[in-house]
């Protein structure tokens, strides 16, 4: 049975990890390879690393690090920010990342993710997506969110986005929930349930963790494959060995190793 | 000890001589038949599908190569579905190493597909390969298509149904999961292999 993921996201600015609160005011929290391999130590099933200025700058992600990671990290990891070719895609994948996530260029040219799919398998390709709820009550999509200035809503309803991705070969769908980002208030829970139910393939929650509790009701009661989140993380808030101790006593299927390498 | 990783065209080669790296050995990339006959050990990696999988092999002339290797082999991943004999995946001959019918995982409501992430190992068979791992631990899977379970099976998982997360026939071994991305058990698994 598959257990659900506990993934920690490393937003990467100018070779560091920064953080900020509702995608804005972002602080460095550390090396990219330190940490990775913390949280690697720690039991963290998956790394995702946004490069968070790359799309608004309109500048594909800087490679150097992803080859470091790729070299000291054993278990999957997937980068994303700005990759808007199938060329681009393959230099950060021949790296030696697993899977790369496109955003704002798939918003930009949704054909972006049928041509990723066709040259790597859908199970290389992630789609993330920035959503937001309108005053009408309508979640829609959000471009360029790593910068606030550049950032903009489109009237691409996130349901309909989210649709389209899976069939044009996105093999996993993370949500960013906007509104609950940073804020670690719980994950937007009716939000993820009405995604949940459209999607198919593999459904990433994020935005919005503080405590363990918010892990467990994105997992049981949104049925979402894994858990994304970054400060509680960075901040030492949440611990990942008791988190997952936590989710293994509520029910929740989790990966706790117990082999150690000689 | 030397240990070959056949470069037949898959995205995750990089990641695979890093974790062999990690272990000590330095794995060389390679097409060359003669440097693949002569290696102690030969790995077949791949990410993709079959049909591409096994044209390339035959491009490279190397499908007669694979078949007649006396020395332990290990496919990984797409790598052990093109040890069986045959894949759905493209109604694709492959090598027949293993007798076994590569099948896309069944339609299920609330079943994903690709499989995708961890899932426990449940072991089969004793096995020189499975040496250390106890019942119960994870490795991580990324794959829309298995190999069923059958004599061949070492270690199964289960994603609505039971299917082979590890198989061995003579010297010829698969791990269905990516060991090179699955920790300490990968590690552990991959080390076992370099000491058959």
């Amino acid at each position: 049975m598959l257990s659900r993921r506990i993934i920690p996201c490393l937003d990467v600015r100018d070779g560091q990890v920064v953080k900020g609160v509702r995608f804005r005011d972002h602080v460095a929290m550390g090396g990219i390879v330190d940490l990775a391999l913390r949280y690697r130590d720690e039991g963290a099933d998956e790394l995702v690393f946004y490069d968070i200025t790359a799309s608004p700058e309109g500048r594909s992600v800087d490679r150097g690090w992803v080859e470091k990671v790729a070299r000291v990290i054993d278990i999957p990891f997937c980068v994303a920010g700005g990759i808007r070719s199938v060329d681009e895609a393959r230099a950060v994948l021949h790296a030696g990342a697993d899977k790369v996530s496109v955003n704002s260029p798939a918003l930009e040219r949704p054909e972006l993710v049928d041509e990723l799919a066709a040259a790597f398998g859908v199970q290389c390709v992630v789609v993330g997506v920035d959503s937001l709820r309108d005053a009408d009550g309508e979640w829609r999509v959000r471009q360029y969110t790593g910068d606030p200035s550049k950032t903009r809503a489109l009237p691409r309803r996130t349901l309909d986005w989210v649709i389209e991705a899976q069939r044009r070969g996105a093999g996993e769908i993370v949500l960013n929930c906007m509104g609950s980002d940073g804020v670690r208030r719980g994950y937007d829970l009716a939000q993820l349930e009405v995604v949940r139910a459209v999607c198919q393939v593999p459904l990433i929650a994020s935005g919005g963790a503080g405590t363990p509790e918010h892990f467990r009701d994105a997992f049981a009661e949104a049925d979402v494959d894994g858990a994304l989140a970054a400060s509680v993380f960075h901040s030492g808030v949440i611990a990942i060995p008791a988190l997952k101790h936590y989710l293994q006593a509520q029910g929740v299927q989790v990966r706790i190793s117990l082999l150690r390498m000689d | 000890m030397s240990v070959v990783l056949v470069d037949a065209g898959g995205t995750n080669i990089g990641s695979v001589r890093y974790a062999l790296q990690r272990l000590g050995a330095d794995a060389a990339l390679t097409s060359d038949a003669a440097a693949i006959r002569a290696a102690d050990k030969v790995i077949l990696p791949g990410v993709g599908a079959a049909g591409p999988g096994m044209a390339r092999l035959r491009e490279l002339g190397l499908v007669e190569l694979m078949r007649s290797l006396t020395q332990p082999v290990l496919g990984v991943c797409l790598g052990m579905q093109l040890l069986c004999a045959h894949s759905e995946e493209g109604d694709t001959e492959c090598l027949g190493l293993i007798p076994a019918k590569v099948r896309r995982f069944a339609e299920h409501p609330g079943l994903r597909v690709p499989h995708m992430g961890w899932n426990g190992l449940s072991v089969q068979h004793e096995h020189p390969l499975l040496a250390g791992l106890d019942e119960g631990e994870q490795a991580y899977f990324v794959h829309s298509y298995a190999v069923p379970v059958g004599e061949w099976t070492l270690a199964t998982a289960e994603h609505g149904e039971a299917f082979s997360a590890m198989v061995a026939r003579g010297n010829f071994h698969g791990m269905q999961f990516h060991p090179e991305r699955s920790a300490a058990v990968g590690a552990k698994l991959l080390k076992n292999f370099l000491e058959l």
